[in-house]
């Protein structure tokens, strides 16, 4: 079928005033809300140390500067450690059931757009057992804030591997090492057309912050992996390029409209060659600053944020930040557009009219 | 009559007989358009004020090789001048457009039956496909059945001569020419067919006229050649007077709930993935968003239903609708439904099973599924439809209970009620119930689990709501405060609080009827789409003076209170399903009742004659 162009620049026109909104609309006075108002009485039943702790802190700090009046944001979680999330965040929350948490999610957002709605996930829940949905919800550009704790392991179940997990890793279901190719979530979600997509690790909490205001403020299927450390079933997995002492030669930070540079000197960057990142040098084999790749998180295509999600340790500097983000019609836009639409043509729905329609005949 | 006074006469000089009721069958290659001759012949006989019902029997495959036997469609319908309720146990007359819908649905036309055949197809490739060692038109194997050979094909080919359409699609016009047949054998009027005609193929003036023209030349190819020696007339059935209209059970499913959306004052949710034989409701409400219907088509069944799940714990009204094999991957998220307690109707269209099973074909073996397939203690809600027009009451019937009582509720429907037809006495809004809905909003004494005292409902608290921010989900929740717990006291009384809650739904359903005396040797209890043929079986042996009654239970889970009731007046119960007797067992745990399962799992209703002669037995 063709493509409806003046339907989805109506839509596009929408884009500004659809969506949750702000603290203070409706001519209220604003309340400042602090990072106090969104925890709960709840205990904490994460293993002290896990990763998920500062995760839940970035989150609870950044809520209060979205400006979203937390009775208009729902968390909503599947199974496992992650998930849960939502028992501790003071606003709605439903913990759902394993790896659908995006369905719920959709549900949600299209009976109301109004709502501001997350998700929160693990490698197991989103990439095994819901692996359809994460695809489907992404590819679908509803507006969902996905974050997906990657910890590369089966927590909750006490340590099996997981999708992501490293191929030959020793444990509890591989007593001689997995033999399953890990996934990379990131290659998943840029394959699925995700409009946002970016990284973050759960020990470096500025970067985490920045990120989840980025996530928060996006439009449309946003996805956020997050590195996050099990410390009781997969301690360390990260951090042979994530600790403070390895982390600038081993990790890249992106910046929108910057060169790729990392390395303490900030002397290394990544050059192109063809289809293939290389480490180059500045000043090195007569390579200067403008054959660093610049970064470009809003070109429509994925694939140069494709090569980028692919580069992994040790062989390349593990990328952190947005590496896409860009502008589509949102799903729930394009359902109500249409609500609308028919409404305009067609009226609003009479049910007199909708049992008395087609052909009909009196019995006297 | 738009077709020109001679027929008129034609038709005076011939003997004339008026009959009650006709079974037709129009079978053919599912190529061959019998469904619109069949949903054609329906719309007028209910227009002209018969009584009728429909079954239309569509082959799994969507075109199977022209010609071959997989490939047959057919459609049946009962009109008559009594008030029928179902389509007919065997036909009266078969229109066969090919050998391979002849080989198939031969042995259930009636002894003596009208055949007609079309001549044109009985070549021998099609006599070959369709099994045939001889042909059946030269040899006597037909010849307990009045045969009329008729050239339907090259009859109607003769009359679009000069027509601009590709030979093809002339062709493709032989099923209006039998449909011209058939309303001149039973003194039919054209003008019906004619409007929907013109309307349906506005756009494509050539085709309407093509058609028509076949309509007509059939009608006047009867009427001159006098190939038919007499004709027929069904006279007008009594009918309760009304506005009617003809629905099929999966559109009056659809509008059901729009209608029952609209009664809570809430929009529609419809969350699905396309699925025989439940699609047409998709289908149907996809073309509803004036109402504010939202269809989201998942990427499959568990989504959605976790979508139509989220959707109502924000606030809409959350359906989702699938067929066995389906509610089978709904499970997990059904039980989640039960333990946060969110309304949610469930639609499941049956079919045969298990597995994929006969997809197009009709059954009643989900009655089981729907109550207990889901891990642990886990209850809902189960209405059912008795009739295709049923279905919109009962659709109404579920919303209200789910809404009201804050749980999941099946609305169990099946093939036969999906796909056949009815006439429809199209209710006056007066009629419906008041069941508009109320959110939570007051932040003062809210708990997410305080219960209705009556009821047991748990407050709707939507989100968006200020000060009334909580958290839900599938761990056990503490008794009031929907905290999570793990206390065993507390689980065991969670577990006796949703099945109560399902329980109570009792106090708000009516009491189950009996059709006949109120007590007597023999009841035939039913539930689905049995209705129409337990109902008759029972009409004809009361006709008789036998002491049978019958009853349908529309409310499956909880059971309305007078049920034991009912079933104790008799001597006997029998249970007739479409299943290896599901009810029955439920009746015989719940009751202590020594009820008699008759089951039969073919794909197809019963028959009348099968019904009455099980009853006979306990006689
Ligand atoms: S098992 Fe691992 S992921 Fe789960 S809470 Fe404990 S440390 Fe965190």
């Amino acid at each position: 079928m063709m493509r409806d162009e003046s339907f989805i620049a109506g839509i596009k026109e929408d884009m500004s005033t659809n969506g949750e909104k702000t603290n203070g609309a409706n001519g209220q006075t604003p309340v400042k809300l602090t990072r106090k108002d969104f925890q709960t009485d709840q205990e904490v039943r994460w293993c002290p140390g896990c990763g998920d702790y500062s995760i839940l802190a970035q989150v609870q700090k950044v809520m209060p500067e979205l400006g979203v009046p937390k009775e208009n944001i729902v968390f909503i979680s599947g199974i496992g450690c992650s998930s849960r999330f939502p028992y501790y965040m003071n606003t709605y929350g439903f913990h759902t059931i394993h790896g659908r948490a995006p369905a719920f999610a959709t549900g949600v957002k299209l009976a109301n757009p109004d709502l501001q709605v997350w998700v929160i996930t693990g490698d197991g829940d989103a990439l095994s057992i819901g692996g359809n949905h994460f695809i489907h919800a992404l590819r679908r550009n509803i507006d969902l804030k996905i974050i997906l704790f990657n910890n590369r392991i089966y927590g909750l179940t006490k340590g099996q591997y997981s999708p992501t997990s490293e191929l030959g890793k020793k444990n509890k279901s591989a007593p001689m090492g997995t033999i399953d190719y890990p996934i990379n979530p990131l290659s998943m979600a840029f394959a699925a057309e995700a409009t946002f997509v970016g990284r973050s690790m759960d020990i470096d909490p500025k970067h985490l912050s920045m990120m989840v205001e980025r996530l928060a403020a996006h439009k449309g299927s946003g996805f956020l992996e997050v590195y996050q450390n099990c410390n009781i079933f997969n301690d360390g997995a990260f951090k042979s390029f994530n600790e403070r002492e390895v982390r600038d030669e081993k990790m890249i930070y992106l910046e929108h409209g910057k060169p790729l540079l990392f390395g303490k000197e900030r002397d290394k960057g990544i050059y192109i060659n063809k289809v293939k990142p290389e480490i180059v040098t500045v000043g090195e084999n007569g390579i200067t600053i403008d054959d660093i790749l610049v970064h470009d998180e809003n070109t429509l295509e994925p694939n140069l944020s494709y090569i980028l999600g692919r580069m992994q340790y040790p062989e390349y500097p593990v990328p952190m930040g947005v590496f896409r983000a860009v502008q589509k019609p949102t799903y729930e836009q394009m359902l109500h557009g249409q609500v609308s639409k028919a409404i305009s043509t067609s009226g609003a729905g009479d049910i007199s009219k909708l049992i008395n329609a087609g052909e009909t005949w009196e019995i006297n | 009559m738009s077709v020109t006074t001679k027929e008129d006469q034609t038709k005076q000089q011939l003997p004339v007989e008026e009959l009650d009721t006709v079974t037709i069958r129009f079978a053919g290659d599912s190529g061959d358009g019998m469904q619109i001759t069949g949903t054609q012949f329906t719309s007028t006989s209910a227009i002209i004020g018969n009584d009728i019902s429909t079954l239309p029997d569509f082959p799994a495959e969507i075109r199977a090789p022209a010609g071959s036997l997989p490939g047959v469609s057919g459609y049946q319908l009962n009109f008559s001048s009594r008030d029928i309720h179902t389509p007919g146990d065997e036909p009266n007359v078969l229109v066969a457009m090919n050998p391979a819908a002849l080989k198939v649905n031969l042995k259930d036309l009636e002894a003596g039956g009208i055949l007609v055949l079309n001549t044109d197809e009985f070549t021998e490739s099609n006599l070959k496909k369709a099994g045939y060692a001889t042909n059946p038109l030269d040899d006597d194997s037909l010849s307990g059945y009045r045969v009329f050979k008729l050239p339907i094909t090259s009859n109607t080919l003769k009359a679009l001569e000069g027509s601009s359409l590709p030979f093809k699609q002339q062709e493709r016009c032989k099923n209006f020419y039998a449909l011209g047949l058939m309303y001149w054998l039973y003194d039919r009027p054209l003008e019906p067919t004619v409007k929907w005609v013109e309307g349906k193929f506005s756009a494509k003036p050539e085709v309407a006229e093509a058609n028509l023209m076949a309509l007509h030349a059939g009608y006047n190819y009867a009427d001159t050649t006098e190939v038919f020696t007499n004709y027929y007339k069904v006279g007008k059935a009594k009918i309760r007077p009304g506005k009617y209209r003809n629905i099929t059970g999966n559109e009056a499913t659809a509008i059901g709930f729009i209608t029952a959306a609209n009664l809570t004052g809430r929009p529609l949710f419809y969350g699905s993935y396309p699925i025989t034989p439940a699609s047409d409701i998709l289908h149907e409400l996809s073309k509803h968003k004036n109402f504010g219907v939202k269809t989201f088509q998942a990427e499959d069944e568990i989504a959605a239903i976790g979508a139509a799940i989220g959707a109502a714990f924000a606030g809409d009204i959350g359906l989702t609708g699938t067929s066995g094999p389906g509610i089978a991957l709904k499970s997990e998220a059904i039980g989640l439904a039960v333990m946060t307690e969110l309304p949610l109707v469930i639609i499941d269209v049956q079919r045969g099973g298990p597995s994929t099973g006969l997809p197009t074909k009709t059954e009643q073996a989900d009655l089981l599924q729907v109550m207990f397939g889901r891990n642990s203690e886990c209850p809902a809600g189960v209405v059912a439809p008795a009739t295709p027009a049923d279905c919109f009451r009962m659709a109404i019937e579920a919303v209200r209970l789910a809404t009201k009582y804050m749980t999941p509720v099946f609305f169990l429907s099946d093939g036969y009620l999906g796909n056949g037809s009815e006439p429809w006495a199209i209710p006056s809004m007066e009629d419906l119930p008041e069941m508009k809905v109320s959110f939570r909003t007051e932040v003062e004494g809210f708990f997410p689990y305080l219960r209705d005292e009556q009821t047991l409902a748990r407050p709707w608290a939507i989100p968006g709501t200020p000060g009334l921010e909580h958290r839900i989900g599938g761990i056990e929740k503490q008794h009031i405060t929907g905290n999570v717990s793990y206390d065993p006291d507390n689980h065991d009384l969670m577990v006796r609080l949703r099945a109560e809650k399902v329980e109570r739904m009792k106090q708000d359903i009516p009491d189950l009827e009996v059709f006949g005396k109120p007590e007597g040797r023999v009841l035939l209890l039913g539930w689905g789409s049995t209705y129409g043929s337990i109902t008759t079986a029972a009409e004809q042996l009361q006709n008789r003076g036998v002491s049978v009654s019958s009853a349908h239970l529309r409310y499956l889970n909880p059971f309305p209170k007078n049920t034991e009731a009912v079933l104790r007046s008799f001597d006997h119960v029998i249970i007739p399903e479409l299943n290896l007797g599901q009810l029955a067992m439920l009746i015989r745990a719940k009751y202590l009742i020594d009820a008699a399962s008759f089951t039969m799992v073919k794909g197809k209703p019963f028959k009348v004659s099968e019904l009455i002669r099980k009853v006979e037995e306990y006689l």
